[in-house]
């Protein structure tokens, strides 16, 4: 029952990271209907930004975070007015390509600035561990799961009582009625570009926080929040934790239970099961568990 | 007031679809602008408030005034939050929000609470009022239309471009629609009504322009187009034309309009 529970922990811990990125990708969605797939670079960005804060400048932790999340957001807005401005009323389709070919040209300055040593955030008191019931969990992993919920109950509030959450909802929608209303479309992106590139340095800092630090190989993490956001619905905020919580706890449970009770599907199946939890929800929810039904009257 | 003048619109750099249109729109009045299916008259109503961007069009020519300003170079943003607001064609209310939601959407230009400026708006249409908290795609064509004129007004524009509020809808919810519009024109704003309900649009209307191939060919008073016999041929129809195959050759329309 302890082990059970500590791979619990342990996976909600790593969820976080899913869920933040899984909150930029529905950002993203939402505004302009286009999955991004810069969120793996901007993640490493976010990353590279709090080293850069932190060891070269010799910042405190949290200052750096917010610094990073700062950089991170104007990373966000400057992509979003050379790449995908221009491209406003293309198809989706296209812009998507396009921040594939981001992601890419992001991550090769990213490379070049790793190089062959992982970097590495040092998390005030990170080594500190906390003991209750038998479980433990790093102040690391605490810290990483508080500003989680601080930011998805912000986003939320954001998204439902402020005038710019609710033009950013009406855009998504409609883009021609919204600007019928007055809301200036560009400025809707380049806030929604802002606040996915904030999100991926939150979850980049604590990434390069965590044990391993950020190599080059590191972005590959930042795709399991694509089966996140399918799970939870590409629309939905609370769907975008929801389904980033429950990649990070089914991998963490297949990790510490498959080879035992089910090796006959092999090593690491760990890494395939956060997308059999995909299949298995488009076949009975294909609008993920919190997407937004289409209204149609009849 | 609102001037238009030799206005000229382009979409995809090629095709012209406004050739030189002149309307005017008097304060407090009620103008009705008719014309057949490809006339020119949405486009003229985008070109208006700045939404030719979205659909590849460009104002090549001519100039649009509001109250003496030009705001043909302006943006959506900047016409709604100046005064002009359109209600577009088909309602378009935003389907997954609430009712309060869209009209919350409305007010995005207005500064400060928009407490007041919605309670108006129910006080206009009551029925909304019961609604508020329900998904507005759910609502029938006529609350969602009431819906869409609401949304607009939240933003008090001086001037309201109106395009066929009557798409759709059952003759008795047609016949609100139009009392709503005389209302709302009695509240002190100005009406551009877009109309292929001709008899509708003139018998609320003070003046009226009919549009053919991207020009206004009649410039009239309403009481005038309804009493004019071409008008009543090709837009009020008057049930006694083509009555045989042999007369159909007749029904042509005009190559030239005297006007």
């Amino acid at each position: 029952m302890e082990a059970f529970v500590q791979s619990v922990v342990n996976g909600l811990g790593q969820g976080s990271i899913y869920a933040l990125l899984a909150l930029g990708y529905v950002m993203i969605y939402k505004a302009t209907h286009v999955i991004s797939f810069a969120q793996p670079a901007l993640m490493i960005a976010g990353g590279l930004y709090a080293y850069h804060f932190t060891k070269v400048f010799e910042l405190p932790f949290w200052v750096g975070m917010v610094l990073a999340v700062l950089a991170g957001a104007l990373t966000g807005m400057i992509v979003e007015r050379l790449a995908l401005r221009p491209m406003i009323g293309k198809p989706v389709f296209t812009l998507a390509i396009i921040t594939i070919g981001i992601d890419i040209v992001l991550r090769i300055f990213a490379n070049r600035y790793i190089g062959v040593q992982s970097k590495i955030v040092t998390y005030p008191n990170g080594t500190k561990r906390y003991e209750l019931f038998g479980i433990t969990i790093s102040q690391q992993r605490l810290g990483l799961i508080a500003v989680t919920i601080v930011t998805v109950v912000a986003l939320a509030l954001f998204f439902r009582y402020t005038r710019a959450g609710l033009a950013m909802r009406a855009t998504a929608l409609d883009q021609e009625t919204a600007m019928a209303q007055g809301i200036r479309v560009g400025v809707i992106f380049a806030l929604a570009w802002a606040i996915a590139g904030g999100l991926a340095a939150i979850a980049g800092t604590f990434v390069a926080a965590g044990t391993a630090g950020i190599d080059q190989a590191t972005w590959i993490i930042a795709l399991k929040a694509l089966p996140a956001i399918i799970i939870g619905g590409l629309d939905s905020v609370p769907g975008a934790v929801v389904g980033g919580l429950a990649v990070g706890v089914i991998e963490a449970l297949t990790a510490s239970y498959q080879p035992d009770v089910a090796p006959w599907l092999g090593n690491n199946f760990s890494l395939v099961a956060p997308y059999a939890l995909m299949f298995l929800v488009l076949l009975i929810r294909p609008y993920g568990l919190f997407g937004t039904k289409e209204v149609e009257r009849v | 007031m609102l001037t238009v003048s030799n206005l000229e619109v382009v979409y995809n750099d090629v095709i012209l679809v406004l050739r030189g249109v002149s309307l005017e729109v008097r304060e407090g009045s009620i103008v009705a602008l008719l014309g057949a299916n490809g006339a020119g008259k949405t486009t003229l109503l985008r070109a208006l408030t700045g939404l030719l961007d979205v659909h590849d069009g460009a104002i090549t020519k001519g100039e649009v005034l509001l109250d003496g300003r030009p705001i043909h170079k302006w943006n959506a943003s900047k016409i709604v939050g100046a005064g002009l607001g359109q209600v577009l064609e088909g309602r378009r209310v935003f389907s997954e929000f609430t009712v309060e939601e869209n009209l919350r959407v409305g007010g995005h230009t207005r500064r400060g609470s928009l407490t007041s400026a919605i309670d108006e708006v129910y006080d206009l249409f009551p029925v909304l009022r019961e609604r508020r908290k329900r998904t507005a795609g759910y609502l029938s064509g006529g609350e969602q239309q009431m819906l869409a004129m609401g949304r607009a007004l939240i933003a008090q524009p001086k001037v309201l471009l109106l395009d066929e509020p009557s798409l759709g809808l059952a003759p008795k919810v047609v016949k609100q629609i139009k009392d709503i519009i005389v209302e709302i024109n009695q509240r002190g704003t100005t009406v551009l009504l877009v109309e292929q309900n001709a008899s509708m649009a003139l018998s609320i209307a003070q003046h009226g322009y009919v549009m053919e191939h991207g020009k206004v060919v009649m410039d009239r008073p309403a009481a005038e187009l309804l009493a004019d016999d071409d008008i009543r041929d090709f837009y009020l129809g008057r049930g006694e034309m083509a009555t045989s195959y042999r007369d159909l050759k007749h029904y042509k329309r005009r190559k030239r309009w005297l006007s």
